[in-house]
């Protein structure tokens, strides 16, 4: 089906728009080529969930709103100790506000700034990387958006060898109701370096209609490991299309640890590819719905390389009418040989009305290969509530410690404390 | 502080529509401890769920009070809060929660917000009885009922009934499943709650259980009523004969629920 629609940034405002950040050429041609396809090809979609009456592609490109020169609270709070520490990212509404990597880490060939930087300065690296062998630009039509409207995010380049002790935090955080936020991250891990990352969205739109498309794209070279952690906590008002994806190479490791607790609808996808043989994946996602919410959530690990390893392991609670998909899909291709692919998704409901769907799904075309699935969805037990009211605990109290109890073999997993504290803190808020 | 008060009259339970206590009175003060004995079948553990207000019991009929207050008004919360409380004969087991995060949660239900035991406090009271009732150190920290064997949960209730300290408590059945010395543990548990301000009612089809917990009163129920009242000689006839005589006494063919003429 094909949807006319009313995009309303034409080739003209691109081409001004690269012109005013000083972009280079191939920048520029690869805007513009994605302007092209923006108006070709189709949405996504995402499976069992109907994102047609959504608004994804109607947004203010950039915002008007003028960032102070001091830090938010709400972005104060979430700069843990080592963001302190002085390796830290803030971009607000868009706009750099802050950005900050130590000398130590600079002096070794560390790259960590913002996007819009990292265009300037380093260019020719970033071109290597930036939608190419990731997320596509001409994979639908929210990619090819983001493409042509990318805006700002993270560019993290670490050097063979080079192993990052500290963790690089980055916060994006938006506080405009009428702007969009187009975010790209980009952790490139040269050959046997490590490096730990944690992202947090935050956004303060209750109301509006604003949309988020975010990319992410992660490459682990060979021998080098990669941590990703990220909390999205988007405000009800944004509509969110989000895809993190992963390519490892041969004895790579990459690590997700997501806490995917936006307010508004969202489509939402993780994607590994294991490419080298012996490359490693760990993904683990904690899910929130709640209100009239809908969400898809996909986490996929594509074996490759042989003697591959992935796990997924998702954990999601579904209040009031909420409603979301979870999609966990390992596919182990022909040759993997030797490969192991695991995944479980757990669904919690908490009422009558919420809906939750997981969907394990393997699919293996080769023989010498081991893999699992373990997936439930169920209510909340109305004895175990029985039992913990009969002590004096309040309904509401009762429900919290379930969801503790049901999402903490997640949440204790997390491999970054700085996560599994901001995770407590936003699902305390948002089951209660 | 009033001496609390427990009184049934004419209660009648029903589950999905089959009625199990048929017009069942009892009253219950601080410092009792009323044992029920009975066969199974007859509507012991039913008529405990009932007063707690385990979601599967209707009740059909009847009054309860609670210190002077309308049980059935309120909710299972609130009826804890007003200080009852049910040991029961198969606890739930919640994962993700330790034991003492489950306990201080309760014991912090009770209390105004900013009057919080503290922790020390807590932990304190908490190594005390856990020494009484002698359970390892680790079940602190354990998920809430999880993998415990039967006994550990029956110790667990009595654990949870002594940091509670509910003003009238129902032990369901706490008995089934114990060994000799597990239950002498837990017959010390519930002694040590033994005071003026505590009345207790316990549920057992043994009469091995009273041999360390000495009831005040001692009444038998056959097909969801009490049928015979008397004092700890009751429960000691009871153990030597049998339930034939009261059967024949009463002109009881079967005495499980829905059998009478």
């Amino acid at each position: 089906m094909s949807v006319e629609t009313s995009f309303k940034y034409d080739k003209d405002y691109v081409g001004k728009f690269s012109e005013s950040r000083q972009e280079p050429q191939w920048l520029l041609d690869l805007r513009l080529r994605a302007l092209e396809l923006a108006q070709q090809l189709p949405m996504p979609k995402p499976d069992k969930t109907k994102i047609d009456k959504w608004n994804l592609t109607e947004f203010n490109h950039i915002s008007s709103k003028e960032n102070g020169t001091e830090l938010p609270e709400q972005v104060k709070a979430l700069i843990g100790e080592d963001g302190e520490a002085g390796n830290l990212l803030v971009i607000q509404n868009g706009k750099t506000l802050r950005s900050s990597v130590t000398e130590e880490l600079a002096a070794q060939g560390v790259i960590f700034t913002d996007l819009v930087t990292a265009v300037k300065e380093h260019g020719d690296l970033l071109q290597k990387y930036f939608m190419q062998d990731g997320v596509s630009v001409d994979e639908n039509r929210l990619t090819a958006i983001h493409a042509a409207l990318v805006n700002n995010g993270a560019f993290i380049y670490v050097p063979k060898n080079v192993e990052v002790k500290s963790p690089l935090q980055a916060i994006y955080f938006h506080d405009d109701e009428q702007s969009g936020l187009v975010n790209h991250v980009i952790v490139a891990a040269e050959d046997n370096s490590s490096v730990t990352y944690v992202e947090n969205y935050l956004s303060t739109n209750n109301e509006g209609d604003s949309v988020s498309n975010i990319v992410s794209e992660v490459f682990a070279g060979p021998g080098a490991k990669v941590v990703y952690g990220a909390v999205d906590n988007l405000a009800k008002g944004m509509t969110s299309y989000i895809n993190r994806r992963g390519r490892a190479g041969r004895d790579a490791r990459i690590e997700w640890a997501l806490g995917q607790l936006n307010d508004g609808n969202t489509v939402s996808d993780n994607t590994t590819h294991l490419v080298g043989d012996g490359s490693f994946a760990d993904t683990k996602t904690v899910n929130i719905g709640k209100g009239d919410q809908k969400q898809n959530f996909v986490a996929q690990i594509f074996h490759h390389g042989k003697s591959s390893e992935g796990y997924i392991l998702t954990h999601g609670v579904m209040k009031d009418a909420a409603s979301s998909i979870f999609n966990g899909i390992t596919k182990i291709e022909h040759g993997a040989t030797k490969s192991n692919g695991e995944q479980t998704e757990r669904v919690l409901m908490l009422s009558e009305k919420a809906r939750g769907d997981a969907n394990p799904i393997l699919l293996i075309d080769e023989d010498d290969v081991t893999a699992g699935h373990a997936a439930s969805v169920g209510r909340i037990d109305p004895i175990q509530l029985f039992y913990l009211m009969s002590r004096g605990i309040s309904k509401a109290e009762a429900e919290r410690l379930i969801i503790h109890g049901f999402l903490g073999p997640v949440v204790n997993e997390m491999p970054l404390e700085s996560v599994k504290k901001r995770l407590v803190e936003v699902i305390e808020r948002k089951v209660r | 502080m009033s001496t609390p008060n427990l009184k049934i009259e004419n209660l009648r339970v029903s589950i999905e529509d089959k009625e199990i206590i048929k017009g069942l009175n009892l009253e219950i003060n601080g410092g009792e401890i009323h044992a029920i004995m009975g066969p199974n079948g007859t509507g012991k553990s039913t008529l405990s769920s009932a007063l707690m207000g385990h979601p599967k019991y209707e009740v059909t009929e009847g009054n309860v009070t609670f210190n002077g207050e309308d049980l059935f008004e309120m909710e299972v919360d609130e009826r804890a809060k007003a200080g009852l409380f049910l040991a029961m004969q198969y606890p739930s087991e919640v994962s993700g929660i330790t034991n003492a995060d489950f306990l201080r949660s309760a014991i912090n239900a009770r209390r105004e917000e900013g009057q919080e035991i503290s922790l020390m406090k807590f932990i304190r009271e908490l190594d005390k009885k856990m020494e009484l009732l002698e359970m390892d150190s680790s079940f602190a920290h354990r998920y809430l009922n999880e993998g415990f064997s039967g006994g550990e949960k029956k110790r667990n209730e009595i654990l949870q009934l002594m940091m509670i300290e509910p003003k009238i408590a129902i032990l369901d059945e706490i008995d089934s499943g114990l060994d000799i010395d597990a239950l002498k543990v837990v017959a010390k548990g519930v002694n040590e709650m033994r005071n003026p301000e505590f009345g207790c009612l316990i549920i057992t089809h043994y009469q091995r259980l009273l041999n360390y917990i000495t009831p005040d009163k001692v009444h038998v129920m056959m097909q969801g009523r009490i049928v015979k009242s008397g004092g700890p000689e009751l429960a000691q006839r009871l153990e030597a004969e049998g339930y034939d005589w009261i059967k024949e006494e009463l002109g009881i063919e079967d005495e499980t629920v829905g059998q009478e003429a």
